[in-house]
């Protein structure tokens, strides 16, 4: 069954175009993440499914309903937010349930519902406080504990981690990923984070300037970028783009000094933006699959040890790149090293559509 | 704490006498009239006409209250000032009431649900602030005439709830503002309406400025003397307009002693409410954020 269905939807505030058709068909028990930089419309989106906005054109469609004239409590819907708009003057408890008040749901089925959201989030010591005196991370559950208990048929996420310090992010980043493996239901998340994005979603999509530009499954994504924009916007760090010009099985990198044999039977002879990950950049000794690493030498630039890795700017062909080597690798500023380079999982583009080619 | 930036002991020492003195002079402006009042309640009319109008009590007596409050002479009629304080109390408590009330469930609309004209609208309300009142003069006239309201309370309730309008709207715009949109989406998505999100959630946050606007408008309306007397007459007026027509009686004999009086109990309402709330006052008009 489709869960939510996006149909050319168009916003416009004022004479701006903050969406500009956007198509999306989202399957029951999907984890879809919205991902973009600020200002890609990826909130509007989120705001016009919960029915907090009217698009300008265009339809929405949950559970294979038309919902655009339904209000957003109708909607059967739950959302997060990223300030958890937890209502200051109630506590845990009047929060969780104030939904199911303005339902009129009787008390006895109330309190059951609040008691196994409770359980299922650990925040049954908490119920009888208020908002202020408790924790971001406890704040975020309660946000949570409010969505789920109503059981809705999606659950709507507009960044719901961005307020948490950087490592209780990474556990509710693990902990949201198992809910959904638990309970099943439609999310739509939404973030600017594209970590979030590639270890949440079963399928992402990337949005820029009020247009999805891919939505597609994390490794398509990361592997296949459909353009620049995707290719430069996921990783960190990102990848690598350098205009190249291919000629047959070699594809000659930024003033033509270096060449790497490529797989572009039918390109002929033509420019190219090249796509390289830093990872497919490494150390002399390392192994990408059985084939023999193809080396190349380079200018070592600029190094940034992490611990678990270390990055380095490099110079080749005359175009910076970034890789990444073992941190025990010792290089030396200015000097020429030489360096491993993946070749299978080089992306070409074309340079004026900025499209994967 | 840290002595950075703090200049050096003598300067700061001379800058502090220098904001004592212009403090002291400030209050001592308000508080010395005051003074001269208090003290002349306590004094009978003989002692005032014989030595000064400022000095203190050479007898202390207490008759000029009870004078004042029961059986002092206004107009012609001999009970005091106490029934044109029940008069203002009538007008100044269901007047607050309702304009704070009104004006909160303005605020909110306009604060936090977006509607065509809405900032037209505010434009409109606050621009209220700004009119004088002798502008309003005629056409409330008209306006109590046509409805019968004339020289009655419940004429002053409606005019001080409708010119309230304004000023609580305004504060209480100001103060909802800063309620996080988010809040009110939430609860658009629990499925409340507009007063609902009014009674469970805006309004529980509201207590600072409520303060605020009961404690402005009770003074202010307690205070306000242009439409007591132009719009009420004889037994209608509130005790401000009566303490006019009380000061005008007196033409043979002065009586000072008993004015006083009048004038201190008359003020007393609005002194124990700033008293009681003011703290609250100070506190509710620098709060703004809600989180």
């Amino acid at each position: 069954m489709s869960a939510l269905m996006i149909r050319d939807l168009h916003k416009r505030f004022g004479s701006v175009d903050v969406l500009k058709g956007v198509n999306l068909d989202i399957e029951s028990g999907e984890f879809i993440v919205l991902v973009g930089p600020s200002g890609c419309g990826k909130s509007t989106l989120l705001n016009i499914v919960a029915g907090l906005e009217k698009p300008s054109g265009g339809t929405v469609e949950i559970g294979g309903r038309m919902v655009n004239d339904v209000a957003p409590s109708d909607r059967d819907i739950a959302m997060v937010f990223q300030s958890y708009a937890l209502y200051p003057s109630m506590t845990v408890r009047q929060n969780i349930t104030f939904g199911m008040e303005c339902r009129n749901v009787p008390r006895a089925a109330r309190d059951k519902a609040v008691e196994h959201v409770s359980k299922l989030l650990q925040i049954e010591p908490l119920l009888n406080r208020k908002p202020s005196q408790l924790s971001g991370g406890q704040r975020q559950r309660v946000a949570m504990g409010r969505a789920l208990v109503r059981d809705p048929l999606l659950f709507l996420f507009d960044e719901p981690l961005s307020n948490l310090d950087a490592k209780l992010r990474v556990e509710m980043r693990a902990e949201i990923k198992q809910l959904h493996a638990r309970i099943g239901t439609t999310i739509v998340y939404v973030t600017h984070d594209q970590v979030e994005a590639m270890t949440m979603a079963t399928r992402i999509a990337v949005m820029h300037q009020g247009e999805v530009q891919q939505f597609a499954d994390p490794e398509t994504i990361y592997n296949r970028p459909a353009n620049l924009f995707v290719a430069r916007f996921m990783g960190a760090p990102p990848m690598n783009t350098l205009p190249a010009r291919v000629d047959g099985g070699r594809v000659m990198l930024g003033d033509g000094s270096v060449g790497l044999p490529i797989d572009a039977v039918g390109l002929g002879a033509r420019d190219v933006v090249l796509g390289i990950r830093p990872e497919c950049i490494a150390e002399p000794g390392r192994r990408f699959g059985d084939a023999a690493p193809l080396i190349i030498k380079a200018h070592v630039e600029m190094i940034e040890p992490t611990g678990a890795e270390t990055i380095v700017t490099l110079r080749l062909a005359g175009e910076k790149m970034i890789g990444r080597v073992a941190p025990d690798v010792r290089l030396a500023l200015g000097s020429e090293a030489e360096f491993a380079i993946d070749v299978r999982k080089l992306c070409l583009f074309d340079p004026k559509t900025e499209r994967l080619i | 704490m840290s002595n950075a930036g703090v200049p050096p002991m003598r300067d700061r020492s001379w800058g502090r006498v220098a904001v004592y003195v212009v403090v002291w002079a400030l209050a001592a402006g308000y508080l010395v009239p005051f003074g001269v009042v208090l003290l002349n309640s306590f004094r009978t009319a003989e002692e005032i006409a014989q030595t000064s109008m400022i000095g203190w009590p050479t007898n202390w007596v207490f008759g000029n209250y009870t004078a004042a409050w029961a059986t002092y002479c206004i107009a012609q009629t001999c009970s005091g000032i106490h029934p044109y304080m029940w008069n203002s109390a009538l007008v100044t408590v269901p007047a607050t009431i309702l304009s704070t009330l009104l004006g909160a469930v303005a605020g909110y609309s306009i604060s936090l649900w977006r509607f065509r004209g809405d900032a037209w609208i505010f434009g409109l309300v606050t621009m209220g602030v700004f009119l004088p009142e002798q502008m309003r003069l005629i056409p409330w006239t008209i306006v109590l005439r046509d409805l019968g309201m004339t020289n009655t309370i419940a004429g002053l309730v409606m005019i001080h709830t409708i010119q309230g309008l304004s000023f609580t709207t305004l504060f209480c715009r100001n103060y909802y503002v800063a309620i996080p949109v988010d809040l009110m989406k939430a609860a658009r998505i629990d499925g409340a309406g507009f007063f609902r999100i009014f009674w469970r959630i805006v309004l529980p946050l509201s207590p600072p400025i409520l303060i605020v606007t009961v404690i402005w408008q009770f003074t202010h309306i307690w205070n306000e003397f242009l439409y007591g007397v132009t719009f009420t007459t004889g037994q209608q007026q509130p005790v401000t307009a009566a303490l006019i027509a009380l000061s005008a009686s007196v033409a043979d004999v002065p009586q000072h002693g008993i004015q006083s009086a009048a004038v201190v109990v008359a003020a007393l309402p609005t002194l124990l409410v700033y008293l009681f709330g003011g703290r609250y006052f100070v506190r509710g008009l620098t709060a703004g954020a809600v989180k």
